[in-house]
C-alpha cells in the first residue's frame, strides 16, 4: 500500500513550529552578536600578538574548532553542575553558541586583519589619526569587509547548528517538530516542512546580513 | 524502550498465541491437570526471560539471574519440585506455555483481553508500572501538586504522553531525546523530578549513587502475571495460594527489594 501523505497534524501545529522558529532565530541573533564581539576580541588578540592573550585565544580557538558542538552544548550543560554551575537549558545554549561562534569567527577575522597591509596602518600614524581612529576605519573595517561572505556563511552554519539545542530541551524549531513527530508519526511531513522553514530563514539571513555589511562594511562611509 | 516494554511485540505475539492455541487445542486439552504431572514429574519447566534486565538476563556467571528467576525458583520451592528454566524471548513465551512446552511463564508478563483469551493469569507478583520519581526527601503524592515544578520526560514515550495529559498548567515538562538524557538531566539536577518506568529507575539507583530516585506518584500500572495455560485451575490456585504466602512473609518483599530497589507496593 502506498504511503497516504497527511500534513494536518503538521499544520495544526503551525503555531508550535513558528514559535519554534523564533526561538531559533533569536538564539541566532544573540549567538551571532556576542560570537562575532568575541572572535573581533580574539583576532585582535592574535593578530597582534597581544601575549597571553593570544596564547590563550589559541588554545580557545583550537579546542572549540576542534570539538563537536553537540559535545560542548552537552558539556555545559549536563557536565557543569558538577563543578556548581547550573544553567537554564537557554542559557546553556546560548552560551554554547556564542563560544562556538566565537572561535570560528576570531580566525576568520584574524585572516582578514593580517590581510591588511601594514603600511596601511602607517600611512594612518603618518596622517596623525588616533589609535581608537585607526582600528576602527583601517583595521577593523576593511578586515570585515574582506571576510564579510564567511562570516555570513558562519553565522548560517551557527543557526543550523543549533538544532542539537533541542537535545537539552531547548524548545527552538528542531525540537517543536521532534515534539510533533512524536505525537504523530508523520515522519516525512514534519521534517519536509521544517526543513523547508530551515532553508527559508538560512534565506533570510543571509539577505539580511548582505544588507547590513552593504550598509555598515563593505559600502563606502557616507 | 524498557518502559514502552515492546507494545508492538505485545500485540504480535498476542496473535502468534492465538494462532497457536488454534493449532495444539488437542494437545492442551489431553494436559488435564498439569500441577499433577509436575508433581510426579518433580520438575517445574518455567519459561523466563534472558533479554530483559532487572527481570531476566544472563549474569557474568553465564546463568539467569532477575526477579522473574528468583520467582521461578520460589514457586519451585513452594512445590517442593526442581525448575528448570527455559529462555524465551517476548515473542514466543506465549506459544511455549500454550504448545505445552513449559508449566509456567514467569516473563514480566502484563495482563491484556486478547491474552486472557489465550492463557490464564496468575496473582499479580511484580510491579511494573510508569510514574514519577524524584528526591527521597520531597513529598509529592499526586499531579496536582506538580504544579509550579519542572520535570524531565523522554518524548514521545507512553510517560510522556499520559503525564501531559494530567500535568497541571503550570508544571515545566522538559522532553528530552532519549531515557539517557532525561535521566542525566535529574542526576545534575537540571531537573526537579523525572517521569519514567520502575525499571528505569531501579537500574539507575543501581548504577549510580548521584541522587536516588524515589518513587513519588503512578502514572500508569500495568503489574507482571504469572501465565498459566487455558484452564489449569488446579495450578492457577497453587500459584496463587505461593503468591499471597509470599506477599504475606516477606519473601516477595525480598525480590523486589533485590531486583527493583524498592519495597513491593502496598497494593500489588
Amino acid at each position: 500500500m502506498a504511503y497516504q501523505f497527511d500534513f494536518t497534524p503538521v499544520f495544526d501545529n503551525t503555531g508550535l513550529l513558528l514559535t519554534g522558529a523564533g526561538f531559533t532565530l533569536a538564539l541566532t541573533a544573540v549567538g551571532a552578536i556576542l560570537g562575532i564581539g568575541l572572535g573581533v576580541v580574539g583576532a585582535v588578540c592574535r593578530a597582534w600578538k597581544l601575549t597571553p592573550f593570544d596564547r590563550l585565544f589559541g588554545v580557545y580557538v583550537e579546542v572549540i574548532r576542534n570539538t563537536p558542538f553537540l559535545v560542548q552544548l552537552f558539556f555545559i550543560f549536563f557536565g557543569l553542575p558538577a563543578l556548581g554551575i547550573k544553567m537554564t537549558e537557554w542559557q546553556a545554549a546560548v552560551l554554547a553558541m556564542v563560544i562556538n561562534l566565537g572561535a570560528y569567527s576570531t580566525e576568520i577575522i584574524r585572516a582578514g586583519i593580517q590581510a591588511t597591509p601594514r603600511g596601511q596602518i602607517e600611512a594612518a600614524e603618518s596622517l596623525a589619526m588616533t589609535r581608537a581612529q585607526t582600528f576602527k576605519h583601517v583595521v577593523l573595517r576593511p578586515a570585515l569587509a574582506k571576510v564579510w561572505p564567511a562570516l555570513t556563511s558562519q553565522v548560517i552554519i551557527v543557526m543550523l547548528g543549533s538544532a542539537v539545542c533541542s537535545q537539552i530541551a531547548t524548545e527552538e524549531l528542531t525540537f517543536a517538530a521532534n515534539f510533533i513527530q512524536s505525537r504523530s508519526f508523520r515522519a516525512f511531513e514534519t521534517y519536509f516542512v521544517t526543513t523547508a522553514i530551515y532553508f527559508v530563514m538560512a534565506l533570510l539571513i543571509r539577505q539580511l546580513l548582505m544588507q547590513l555589511g552593504q550598509r555598515f562594511v563593505v559600502g563606502r562611509p557616507r | 524502550m524498557m518502559s514502552s516494554r515492546r507494545p508492538f511485540l505485545r500485540s504480535l505475539c498476542g496473535l502468534v498465541a492465538g494462532v497457536a492455541v488454534a493449532s495444539v487445542i488437542g494437545t492442551t486439552d489431553a494436559r488435564a491437570d498439569v500441577l499433577a504431572s509436575v508433581q510426579q514429574a518433580g520438575t517445574l519447566r518455567v519459561a523466563v526471560p534472558q533479554d530483559f534486565p532487572p527481570f531476566g538476563s544472563v549474569g557474568t556467571d553465564l546463568q539467569p539471574r532477575g526477579y522473574d528467576i528468583d520467582m521461578a525458583r520460589l514457586i519451585g520451592k513452594e512445590l517442593g519440585v526442581k525448575v528448570e528454566l527455559i529462555p524465551v524471548t517476548s515473542t514466543n513465551r506465549i506459544p511455549y506455555l500454550t504448545t505445552g512446552k513449559a508449566d509456567l511463564v514467569i516473563s514480566s508478563l502484563g495482563k491484556n483481553p486478547d491474552r486472557e483469551k489465550v492463557i490464564d493469569f496468575s496473582d499479580a507478583y511484580a510491579p511494573f508500572f510508569n510514574g514519577v520519581f524524584g528526591p527521597e526527601d520531597i513529598k509529592l503524592a499526586k499531579a496536582e501538586e506538580l504544579a509550579g515544578k519542572t520535570i524531565g520526560v523522554t518524548r514521545g514515550s507512553v510517560e510522556d504522553l499520559e503525564l501531559t495529559k494530567i500535568a497541571p498548567a503550570t508544571l515545566t515538562i522538559k522532553r528530552f531525546e532519549d531515557n539517557n538524557s532525561t535521566i542525566s538531566a535529574y542526576l545534575t539536577g537540571q531537573v526537579q523530578f523525572v517521569a519514567t518506568g520502575n525499571v528505569v529507575a531501579a537500574a539507575v539507583n543501581d548504577m549510580t549513587k548521584l541522587r536516588r530516585l524515589s518513587a513519588k506518584f503512578l502514572i500508569k500500572n500495568s503489574p507482571c502475571y504469572v501465565g498459566v495455560a487455558k484452564g489449569e485451575t488446579a495450578l492457577t490456585a497453587k500459584v496463587n495460594a505461593i503468591i499471597a504466602k509470599a506477599k504475606q512473609d516477606g519473601a516477595l518483599n525480598e525480590i523486589a527489594q533485590r531486583w527493583l530497589n524498592a519495597p513491593l507496593p502496598k497494593d500489588l
